[in-house]
C-alpha cells in the first residue's frame, strides 16, 4: 500500500512482463506499429478534438475555460468474461438502488428493520420530502447511472461510487470510441470489440418508456435540460440532444402551463413528456428549492407530482449515492434482492462511529479521507501524497465534524499503460460503465468510461484534476 | 424548433454575413488607400470609420489618428470595439455552441475551425503585410460555413432561419455603405467622368464584391446611376438589395409553408419586397438616395424585429 504502483494489478502485463490474454490482439497489433505512429496520431487527436468542440470546462479557472480532457491511444480492455460478471454484478446494484429509493421515499421498510440508522436521512439535504409518497412514471427512479468501479486483482472489481444524480461523460466514452476508430480503423478489424455507438439511441428510447401519465403523443416528446454553455458538460448535453433527436433546453426556454412543462418554440409553447435534466435537484425548482435559481423551472415539482411530466432522474436520487450510505450498500443489494451482492464495496470506515473515526485518526497517513457531500475530486485527503501539514489540517477537520467524512484505505488501483515520451507508462485507472433503466428493464452499455491518472504514481483520476481518458473495450466473444 | 435556437440561428448568420462584409470593406478601403495621397488616404480609412458607426470609439482611442494600421486592427481586433471581426466571430461561435444540436457538424466545425484560426491569426497586431492574408482568412470562414451549410442542412426551418438571418445582415450592410458613399454617384458639377471618379465607384463595387459582376453586365462603362441601380435593383446579384430582399421572401414564404400560417413579418416583406419591381433608378433619384436608403436600413430593422417577435425568439 506504501507502494501503489509497483504492487498494482497491471491489466496489460502480467508479474513476469508477458502480454495477458485481454491485450494479446492489440499488443500484436502495436507492435507492428512504427515507433512514431501513436504519437503522431496523438496531436492528430487533440487536432480533430479541438475541432470538434469536445471540451471541458473547469470551474474557476479562466484561461483554461474550454480545456480539452486529455485522451490516451492505448485502449482499456475488458474480456467478455470479466464484464459478464461485471454487467450481473451492476445489473444487481442498480435493481437495489431503485428498489432503495422506492422504500426510501415511502414506508422505510429498511429503517424499520434496523438495517439502514434513520439518522442518514434526516437532516440529509439529499434526501427530498417533497418526493415522500410519491412513485415516478414507471417506478423509475434512475434512468441514468453511472457505476465507477475499480479493480486491484485479476477478479477483483469493486465499486468506488455509485453516481444516481446526473452522471456525466457518456459523450467521451462514444467520442474517444470514434477516434480511435477514425486513427486506426485497420484495429477493429483484428480485434473484435463490442459496438457502444448506439447508446443514445438506448437513452431516448428508454426514457420514452418512461412517458407521464398526461403524455397523449405515441412518440413522447423527450428534451435535454441544461445549465448552458457555461456549464462543463455542455458539450456533452448538446451531444446526446443531437444524438438523441431531442431538444436541448435551459430554463428560460421553460414554463409551467395547464397541467405541463411546455418549451418555447417558433410556433408557440409546446408541452414536454420527458425531461433529461443535466440541472441538479436544488435548482430545479426555484418554487420548492433554490429562490435564486436562473436554472430550472418554477412549478416543475407540481407538475411532477400531479403527473405532468416526467424527470429523469427523479429527484432525489441523490440519497442514493450519498457517502455515508454507500457504506450501507452490500446491506441495501441484501435486503432489497435476497442475493449476496457481486460486486463488493471498497471497504469503508464511518467517521460518525466512533471506533472508527479513533481508527482513522491513527491511521491517516495511510488513507484516502471523502467528504459525504464531495464530489470531483475535491475536498478529499489522501493520506501517503500529503504533508504533516495537510495531514494536520484534516485531522481538525475530522475532529470538528466527524459525521461529515468516510474512509477508505489506499486502493492499489489497477494500471494500464498510456502513452509517454518515453514509450508505454503504466498508470491508474478506473471504469465508468452506463446503466440504463426503463420499466423494460435494465441495459448496460458494454464500455464505459475509463479515467486515468496521467501523472506517474497518481491515484486521482478527475478530469478536474487532471486525468485523462482512454477508450474502454468490451471484447466480443 | 426553440425560439431561442431560431435566435441563435440567425444571430449566428448575421455575424457570419457581417464578419464578411466588414473585411471586405477593409480591403476596399486598403486598396483605395494605397492608391491615394497620404491626406486622401486619411480620409478613405475615416470614411471606413464612418461606415462601421465607429467614429465615437475609435476616437476615444486613438482621436483623430485615422492612419491605416490604427484604423484596420481597430476594426479586426480592438478589444475596445465590441463589434470587431473578432469580437463578432466569438459571438458566432458562441452562438453556433448554443444551437449545436441544430447544425450539422459540417458545420459547427467549419465555424468552430474558422473562429481558431481567426483567433490566432489575431492575436498579436496585423501589420500591412499580414493584412490580406487576414481578411482572406475571415472570407474563407464564412464561404466554408455557408458551403457546409448547403451541402449537409436539412432545407427546414432552421435553414430558413438561417438564411433569414444572412439576408437582413447582407441588405443592411449593403445599404449602409451606399449610404456612406452615395455622394460618390450622385451627379455633380464636377463630374467629369475622370478616373478619380472612376476609381471611386469601382470601389463602392468592391465593397461588395461586385466590380467583376459590373463590369461583365456593362462591358467596363462605369456610371453612377448604373452602379446603384445594380447595388439595389438588380435581382442577379447576390448582395443587392432586390436579391436579398427576393430571398427573404422564399425563405419566409417557405417557413409560412411549413408553419402552415403567415403572421405579420410576411406582410411588412411583402410590401417592402414589392417596391424593387415597381420602382426604377430614376424615381429613387428623384425622392433623394440617401433618403431612400435611409428609409430602407430603418424598414430593414423593423422586419427584423418583427420576425423575432413573430417566431418567439425572446420571451
Amino acid at each position: 500500500m506504501k507502494k501503489p504502483l509497483s504492487a498494482s494489478y497491471d491489466e496489460m502485463l502480467d508479474a513476469d512482463g508477458s502480454v495477458r490474454s485481454a491485450y494479446a490482439g492489440y499488443c500484436q497489433w502495436h507492435d507492428e506499429q512504427p515507433a512514431d505512429l501513436l504519437r503522431r496520431k496523438g496531436s492528430e487527436a487533440e487536432a480533430f478534438f479541438r475541432r470538434t468542440g469536445i471540451t471541458f470546462n473547469v470551474y474557476g479557472n479562466e484561461d483554461a475555460e474550454e480545456r480539452l480532457i486529455p485522451f490516451d491511444m492505448v485502449p482499456r480492455i475488458i474480456t467478455a468474461q470479466q464484464w459478464r460478471k461485471l454487467s450481473r454484478g451492476i445489473e444487481q446494484r442498480v435493481r437495489a438502488l431503485n428498489a432503495f429509493l422506492h422504500d426510501l421515499y415511502h414506508r422505510q421498510e429498511i429503517v424499520r428493520s434496523g438495517r439502514l440508522p434513520a439518522r442518514l436521512l434526516k437532516n440529509n439535504v439529499a434526501f427530498l420530502p417533497e418526493m415522500v409518497g410519491f412513485t415516478p412514471p414507471g417506478g423509475v427512479y434512475t434512468h441514468i447511472v453511472g457505476i465507477d468501479l475499480v479493480r486491484t486483482g485479476e477478479d477483483d472489481f469493486m465499486v468506488l461510487e455509485d453516481n444516481a444524480r446526473t452522471p456525466s461523460g457518456v459523450s467521451y466514452m462514444l467520442e474517444n470510441r470514434e477516434t480511435m476508430m477514425a486513427m486506426f480503423p485497420e484495429l477493429f478489424t483484428r480485434v473484435r470489440v463490442r459496438e457502444v455507438s448506439d447508446y443514445p439511441r438506448r437513452l431516448a428510447r428508454s426514457l420514452a418508456a418512461c412517458a407521464p401519465p398526461a403524455c397523449d403523443r405515441k412518440t413522447p416528446l423527450v428534451a435535454v435540460l441544461t445549465p448552458g454553455i457555461y456549464n462543463s458538460a455542455y458539450f456533452e448535453h448538446a451531444f446526446l440532444a443531437d444524438q438523441m433527436g431531442a431538444e436541448l433546453v435551459d430554463g428560460s426556454d421553460l414554463r409551467a402551463e395547464n397541467g405541463r412543462i411546455a418549451m418555447r418554440t417558433t410556433r408557440g409553447y409546446e408541452p414536454i413528456d420527458v425531461l433529461y435534466r443535466r440541472v441538479d435537484d436544488e435548482y430545479l425548482d426555484p418554487l420548492m428549492f433554490n429562490p435564486q435559481s436562473m436554472l430550472g423551472v418554477s412549478g416543475i415539482m407540481d407538475v411532477y407530482r400531479a403527473g405532468g411530466i416526467t424527470i429523469a432522474n427523479a429527484p432525489g436520487t441523490g440519497i442514493s449515492d450519498d457517502k455515508a450510505i454507500y457504506s450501507f450498500m452490500p446491506e441495501i443489494v441484501e435486503f432489497y434482492t435476497g442475493e449476496k451482492p457481486i460486486l463488493q464495496n471498497v471497504p469503508t470506515w464511518r467517521c460518525s462511529e466512533p471506533e472508527s473515526l479513533q481508527y482513522v485518526l491513527d491511521n491517516l497517513a495511510e488513507l484516502v479521507v471523502k467528504e459525504v457531500h464531495g464530489s470531483g475530486g475535491y475536498g478529499m485527503l489522501i493520506g501517503p501524497t500529503s504533508s504533516k501539514k495537510e495531514l494536520a489540517v484534516f485531522e481538525a477537520k475530522l475532529r470538528a465534524r466527524p459525521e461529515n467524512y468516510i474512509a477508505q484505505p489506499t486502493l492499489a488501483l489497477s494500471t494500464v499503460p498510456i502513452l509517454t515520451k518515453a514509450g508505454l507508462a503504466p498508470r491508474h485507472v478506473d471504469l465508468r460503465p452506463f446503466v440504463l433503466v426503463s420499466p423494460n428493464g435494465i441495459d448496460i452499455t458494454p464500455g464505459g468510461l475509463t479515467r486515468v491518472a496521467l501523472k506517474k504514481g497518481s491515484l486521482v483520476v478527475n478530469s478536474s484534476q487532471g486525468g485523462g481518458t482512454k477508450d474502454s473495450w468490451v471484447l466480443d466473444d | 424548433m426553440l425560439g431561442r435556437s431560431a435566435n441563435g440561428i440567425f444571430w449566428l448568420f448575421r455575424y457570419l454575413e457581417r464578419a464578411e462584409n466588414v473585411s471586405r470593406l477593409i480591403e476596399a478601403g486598403f486598396r483605395m488607400a494605397l492608391t491615394r495621397s497620404a491626406s486622401d488616404a486619411v480620409d478613405e480609412w475615416r470614411s471606413l470609420i464612418v461606415t462601421l458607426g465607429l467614429r465615437q470609439a475609435f476616437e476615444a482611442r486613438y482621436g483623430t489618428d485615422y492612419t491605416g494600421p490604427h484604423v484596420f486592427n481597430f476594426i479586426l481586433r480592438d478589444k475596445d470595439n465590441p463589434g470587431s471581426i473578432l469580437a463578432i466571430t466569438e459571438a458566432a461561435r458562441t452562438n453556433a455552441r448554443m444551437v449545436r444540436g441544430g447544425i450539422t457538424r459540417e458545420v459547427w466545425e467549419s465555424v468552430n475551425d474558422g473562429w481558431m484560426q481567426l483567433r490566432e491569426a489575431l492575436a498579436r497586431p496585423v501589420t500591412e503585410t499580414r493584412l490580406g492574408a487576414v481578411l482572406d482568412l475571415v472570407r474563407r470562414q464564412a464561404t466554408q460555413v455557408r458551403g457546409a451549410m448547403e451541402g449537409t442542412m436539412l432545407r427546414n426551418e432552421i435553414y430558413n432561419f438561417a438564411r433569414i438571418g444572412s439576408f437582413i445582415e447582407r441588405a443592411d450592410n449593403t445599404a449602409r455603405i451606399l449610404d456612406v458613399k452615395y455622394y460618390v454617384l450622385l451627379p455633380s458639377v464636377s463630374y467629369v467622368g475622370s478616373s478619380l471618379d472612376n476609381v471611386q465607384w469601382e470601389n463602392v463595387l468592391r465593397s461588395v464584391a461586385g466590380e467583376r459582376a459590373y463590369r461583365w453586365l456593362n462591358a467596363g462603362r462605369m456610371d453612377p446611376r448604373g452602379i446603384a441601380e445594380f447595388l439595389i435593383l438588380d435581382e442577379r446579384f447576390p448582395r443587392s438589395l432586390a436579391f436579398c430582399y427576393s430571398k427573404l421572401r422564399s425563405n419566409l414564404a417557405s417557413l409560412a409553408r411549413e408553419y402552415g400560417s403567415e403572421v405579420k413579418s410576411h406582410e411588412m416583406l411583402g410590401d417592402a419586397a414589392c417596391q424593387f419591381h415597381t420602382t426604377t433608378i430614376e424615381s429613387i433619384f428623384e425622392q433623394g438616395l440617401h433618403e431612400f436608403i435611409g428609409k430602407f436600413i430603418r424598414a430593414n430593422t423593423a422586419l427584423a424585429l418583427q420576425i423575432q417577435r413573430d417566431y418567439r425568439f425572446t420571451e
